[in-house]
């Protein structure tokens, strides 16, 4: 089953702890924003991507499946 | 007695927070699928703690707001989990493999996770006073709340710490007027150091904080309420309400008796097993840190996230859960990272400030209050702050965690 990744920009910090839990998907870059690169990764990363929302401190990291 | 009803092997996370959950949502991830009671002195189901100080406190978010949440299939009710919630252990039999519940009930486990967290300290002669909070949980968080929206308030925060520094913020955010004490000459020095504790002191008087520093609390003055803080100078400061952010405890008191190694916390090896069949995570553990060569305890939210995981996972690695005696799991060995919200400014630090030799701003400016500031031990490089300025915290964090000199890094701030 797919999965799309919503980041809740107003929550986010640009901290990137979601970054190193899974930088396939999550770059924080120079300017200080966070960008998704993959808002629908394969399945594969999905262990990684969860760990990404688990490590989250603002819980703007979910998960919608589709 | 209840528990495991013979079922295979049982498992008892005695601290229903976020390392608590942490660990529970791990082990049902690496497939254990026999049973799980959760104990939890508070009546709640877990929360998260930092929006206490901050987006709660100042009125932003309801309750519903920080609950956590888990990715397990089913969310909480996926966890499969028997909640024993508004309810405290009391005693731990190691031997015997059981925790007692007050009230007199015992639960028998086959592993056990203790994440029993951290306890405010108090002030003494602040008993029965109205008007004197700590903060730790929601209801202290509610309690502050009712009472500072009961109208204008003046309110005193003991304590220049993370907490009370947030506490003093976000009061100020809500327009009281805020005086904040702290016994050292600098706030946040215990975490900062003093340079970095010196730019958090001007952050908070450009914003209109009375702070006061390098001040003892003689006592508290009031008549059923509090009404004045008394100094150990002779002088007295006016009061409405006063919020004490004096630091935690690790809260062991449980466990007295149980043979277990404390000091302040619950001694772990390095893979945070504890005992045959008990292991612990967050604030209330203390392991050997191979990095830093030392005990360590850390009272931050992303250590009990990673610590509650990795807890479980040294919890299945042994019998009766694996045949092995858990010698194959990693030891635990982090690169601490913690943030902190005050006013408009994002406060994040990763590794180590305590004992530094050196601090460096290596990018933007302390004027500013744009920058990262690193920190050097010997020829090392242990940590790194920054304020306003995350991207580059993810490079010399991970500098931290490869162990790099001071050199290296200072090059890599002269390339960036
Ligand atoms: C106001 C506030 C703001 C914070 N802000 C930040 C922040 O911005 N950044 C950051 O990194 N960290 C922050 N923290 C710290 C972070 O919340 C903690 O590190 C984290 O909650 C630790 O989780 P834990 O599960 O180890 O312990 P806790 O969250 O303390 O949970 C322990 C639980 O065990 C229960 N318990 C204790 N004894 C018993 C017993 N005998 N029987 C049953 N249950 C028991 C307690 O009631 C509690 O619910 C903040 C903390 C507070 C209080
Ligand atoms: S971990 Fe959360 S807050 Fe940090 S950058 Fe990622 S989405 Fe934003």
């Amino acid at each position: 089953m797919a999965y799309r990744v919503v980041v809740d920009f107003d929550l986010c910090e640009s901290n990137a702890r979601c970054m190193e839990a899974a930088p396939e998907v999550f770059e924080v870059r120079d300017d200080d924003y966070l960008y998704v690169l993959d808002e629908t990764p394969p399945e594969e990363l999905r262990p990684k991507v969860e760990e990404a929302v688990r490590r989250c401190p603002k819980a703007a990291i979910s998960l919608v499946e589709e | 007695m209840t528990g495991a009803g013979g079922a295979g092997p049982a498992v008892v996370v005695v601290g229903a927070s976020l390392a608590g959950l942490r660990a529970v949502e791990e082990l049902r991830h690496r497939g254990f699928d026999g049973p799980i009671t959760v104990v939890g002195a508070e009546r709640h189901l877990p929360y998260d703690r930092p929006p206490l100080s901050k987006q709660l406190l100042a009125g932003e978010w309801g309750v519903d707001r920080i609950a956590l949440t888990v990715t397990t299939p089913g969310g909480l009710d996926g966890l499969d989990v028997d909640w024993r919630l508004g309810t405290r252990a009391v005693g731990l039999d190691v031997g015997g493999r059981r925790v007692a519940l007050e009230g007199g009930d015992e639960l028998r486990y086959d592993g056990l996770v203790i994440a029993t967290g951290a306890a405010p300290r108090r002030l003494p002669g602040t008993d029965g006073l109205a008007g004197v909070h700590t903060l730790r949980t929601l209801d202290d968080a509610l309690a502050i709340r009712a009472d500072l929206d009961a109208g204008p308030r003046r309110v005193v925060v003991i304590g220049a710490g993370f907490v009370g520094a947030e506490v003093a913020a976000t009061c100020r955010g809500r327009g009281h007027e805020v005086t904040l004490l702290e016994a050292l000459p600098v706030p946040l020095e215990r975490a900062l150091g003093a340079e970095m504790g010196n730019v958090v002191a001007e952050l908070h008087r450009d914003h209109g904080v009375d702070l006061r520093l390098g001040v003892g609390v003689a006592g508290f003055e009031g008549d059923g309420r509090v009404e004045r803080v008394r100094l150990a100078d002779g002088s007295a400061v006016p009061a409405d309400l006063v919020v004490v952010g004096i630091g935690v405890s690790p809260a062991t008191d449980w466990l007295a008796g149980s043979g277990l190694a404390l000091d302040d916390g619950v001694v772990c090896d390095a893979t945070t097993w504890v005992a045959p069949g008990v292991v612990a995570a967050g604030d209330v553990a203390r392991w050997p840190s191979r990095r830093l060569g030392e005990l360590v305890r850390v009272e931050h939210w992303d250590n009990a996230v990673a610590m509650g995981a990795h807890a479980a996972r040294r919890l299945l690695a042994e019998p009766p859960f694996a045949g092995g005696d858990g010698g194959e799991v990693e030891p635990y060995d982090p690169v601490p990272w913690f943030w902190s919200d005050q006013y408009d400014r994002k406060v994040q630090l990763a590794g180590w400030s305590a004992g530094a030799d050196e601090v460096a701003v290596v990018d933007g400016s302390t004027e500013d209050r744009r920058f990262v500031a690193l920190y050097r031990r010997g020829d090392r490089l242990v940590g790194a702050l920054s304020m306003n300025r995350p991207r580059p915290l993810v490079t010399y964090r991970r500098l931290i965690e490869e162990g790099a000199g001071w050199e290296e890094a200072m090059a890599q701030a002269a390339s960036a």
